[in-house]
């Protein structure tokens, strides 16, 4: 048990991609084999999290180098930095890690019978565990390179995965479209790494954040990586990526696109928090983050009202939803060096926007599964076509429903808990945001309304009476995600204080991050 | 000593990076967007192994090292590993216009394009 745990960083990322290298091989024989492999997998990389979870919110955060005689050792002995590569998983990174692989497995678990007709499957699952390994790196990784590299991974699998049905003509353009953005953003992200080596001789995040001078260079470097993430994360300038590919991609993929543009923002996070918190003056970076949220968020939902595609509309909430996480953590790092506001609500507003993360992820994924569920069954996405499926997909449109209720913030849903965080908090920052916020949030409402009534109400249509309920493995995937929303909207109080809080304080305490590698400050 | 005036490596990852960016403003023929990453790949390794040279300097090898400066070894492998990333994206994304111009019979994204609103 204790060497699961010592070596959990460096097991949750080697495994699925050794896995992601056999699975082609293991498909020879037979595709029952291979689906029980990748869920078994999965499932024993999940309880990998959770032990590692549970030993940092026990104990702080947790060091792994390669080829350290000891893992903790993060700088070799007689060396001043650290040289080599590392892992370091705090608050932050577990909290993403977890949301990650939930939603990875329902999508894995949901896969299994939506691409059960569709040829090169082995690659589908490859891919998947690809992407997976981007993802976990990604939110993990403790030096700058790793996370261009990890980007790169999560980018090239992602693009595969969203082209996956190469049949049809706009799966292909979706996913040239993410990959040419991926690679534009990669590639901006190495050139700011490049500019912080030539000055400081480092790659550790730590030890980059512990010598930064926040001259004119870093502060260009630090205008790319920005630029890199927002286009990665879908921020609203830069959004015109995210509708087309999340469209287009295969079901169980689209969460996990869209978890991957979740992963940019923990990016966003970890370079405006701990690469450039400390001494400077967060205000002006604050005021960015905040004002592409609001962009994000209003832009965002308005483009959702008259899409009729159903997984464009999505799309458009999607983005505008990630506007809430922009929003509440901007405000955190607008007041990050005042001590009073962040104790007063700043701190609050984080929580809310770090809580809506995860629930986002749950909820967004499910509405995205459920209107892929009905695309398997009836063959389209236009809402015009659609009508009285609730006839026939029972579980279906009590999942929709849960969703839609959840997305809208009403209560008694886990996003009505982040969203009032939100609210309250944001209001004692600046009142017009919150209302912003709020009206936001309504148009949601009444746009999932628009949905329901086309989709699910109605008499039963002649086109569709044959239609049935999806496959047992599709409900399952979609019944884990349900079982998360259900549990974060009983207990938010609990989810906020066990799991959030201390991601938040993670982002905040810049010193501890640095610490941990560099040893107590002199 | 081979001293280079002018910083004309620095200068000419710039200029790649510019000419770059402007394929990806301004042209809508999908080739050319790939040509575009290609060349924008080339400007930031061209940076980075700028930013690791040392006048006079010897590879840096540690069991057989003459007298004198090395060159950072860290950026040359950081290109390498771009290197081999860029290949495979360049590859990717060839593939995809292979599908796009098969499905579209047309390499033009403003022609191209099914993705609307």
């Amino acid at each position: 048990m204790e060497y699961l745990t010592v070596h959990s960083p460096i097991l949750i990322v080697a495994i699925p991609l050794l896995a992601a290298f056999i699975i082609p091989l293991l498909s020879r024989l037979g595709s029952k084999v291979r689906d029980t492999f990748n869920v078994s997998l999965l499932g024993f990389v999940t309880f990998l999290v959770a032990i590692l979870a549970i030993d940092i919110y026990a104990n702080g955060a947790r060091i792994y180098t390669l080829g350290a005689s000891v893992p903790e050792l993060a700088r070799p002995e007689g060396y001043m930095v650290p040289v080599r590569i590392m892992f370091q998983v705090d608050g932050i990174s577990i909290f993403m890690g977890l949301t990650i692989t939930v939603v990875a497995l329902a999508a894995l678990v949901y896969s299994l019978q939506f691409v059960k007709n569709e040829t090169g499957q082995d690659r589908f699952y490859s891919l998947f565990m690809l992407l997976y390994v981007g993802m976990i790196g990604l939110v993990f990784t403790g030096d700058m390179f790793n996370l261009f590299v990890f980007l790169e991974i999560l980018s090239i699998a992602g693009a595969g995965l969203a082209s996956y049905r190469v049949n049809l003509a706009d799966a292909v353009e979706g996913g040239f479209k993410y990959i040419v953005i991926s690679a534009v953003s990669a590639l901006l992200v190495l050139f700011a790494i490049g500019i912080l080596y030539g000055q400081y001789n480092l790659l550790s995040i730590a030890a980059l954040a512990n010598t930064m001078q926040f001259n004119t260079l870093d502060m260009i470097a630090l205008a790319m990586l920005a630029i890199a993430f927002v286009m990665k994360l879908a921020g609203v300038p830069l959004h015109m990526w995210a509708p087309d590919t999340y469209a287009v991609a295969p079901a169980g993929i689209t969460p996990m696109i869209y978890m991957s543009s979740a992963a940019s923002m923990y990016a966003l996070y970890r370079v405006t928090f701990t690469l450039y918190g400390g001494q400077f003056d967060t205000m002006p970076i604050g005021w960015v983050v905040i004002i592409l949220g609001v962009l994000s968020m209003f832009i965002g939902v308005m483009m959702a009202i008259y899409q009729t595609d159903i997984k464009r509309l999505m799309a458009y909430h999607a983005i505008s939803q990630s506007g809430y996480m922009l929003l509440g953590v901007g405000v955190g790092l607008a007041v990050l060096t005042d001590p009073v506001a962040l104790a007063n609500y700043g701190r609050d507003a984080m929580n809310g926007g770090i809580f809506h993360i995860i629930n986002n992820a749950l909820y967004k994924g499910m509405l995205f599964l459920t209107a892929e569920a009905i695309f398997f069954r009836i063959g389209t996405r236009d809402l015009n076509k659609m009508g009285g499926l609730a006839h026939n997909m029972k579980w279906t449109t009590i999942f929709f429903i849960i969703g839609a209720l959840a997305i809208s913030g009403i209560p008694p849903f886990n996003g009505f808990a982040s969203k009032l965080l939100i609210y309250e908090s944001v209001f004692r920052f600046n009142p017009l945001l919150s209302i912003i916020a709020m009206f936001v949030s309504l148009v949601t409402l009444a746009s999932f309304t628009k949905v329901f009534y086309s989709a699910f109400t109605g008499p039963e249509m002649p086109a569709y009476r044959e239609v049935r309920e999806v496959p047992k493995s599709m409900i399952i995937g979609m019944g884990i995600m349900v079982a998360c929303i259900i549990f974060f909207s009983i207990f938010p109080g609990l989810v906020v204080d066990t799991i959030v809080a201390p991601a938040t304080d993670a982002l905040i305490d810049q010193a501890s991050y640095i610490n941990g590698v560099m040893g107590a400050a002199p | 000593m081979q001293y280079i005036p002018f910083n004309i490596p620095f200068v000419a990852a710039a200029l790649l990076v510019g000419v770059a960016l402007f394929i990806f403003l301004f042209k809508r023929n999908l080739i050319k967007i790939v040509m575009g990453v290609a060349i924008l790949s080339s400007g930031v390794n061209l940076f980075l192994i700028a930013l690791g040279y040392r006048a006079g300097g010897v590879a840096p090898i540690y069991t057989a090292t003459p007298e004198g400066v090395m060159v950072l070894p860290v950026p040359q492998a950081l290109t390498l590993t771009n290197i081999v990333i860029t290949v495979s994206v360049i590859a990717l994304m060839l593939t995809m216009v292979m599908y796009i111009y098969r499905h579209m019979g047309d390499i033009d994204a403003k022609k191209s394009r099914l993705l609307k609103g």
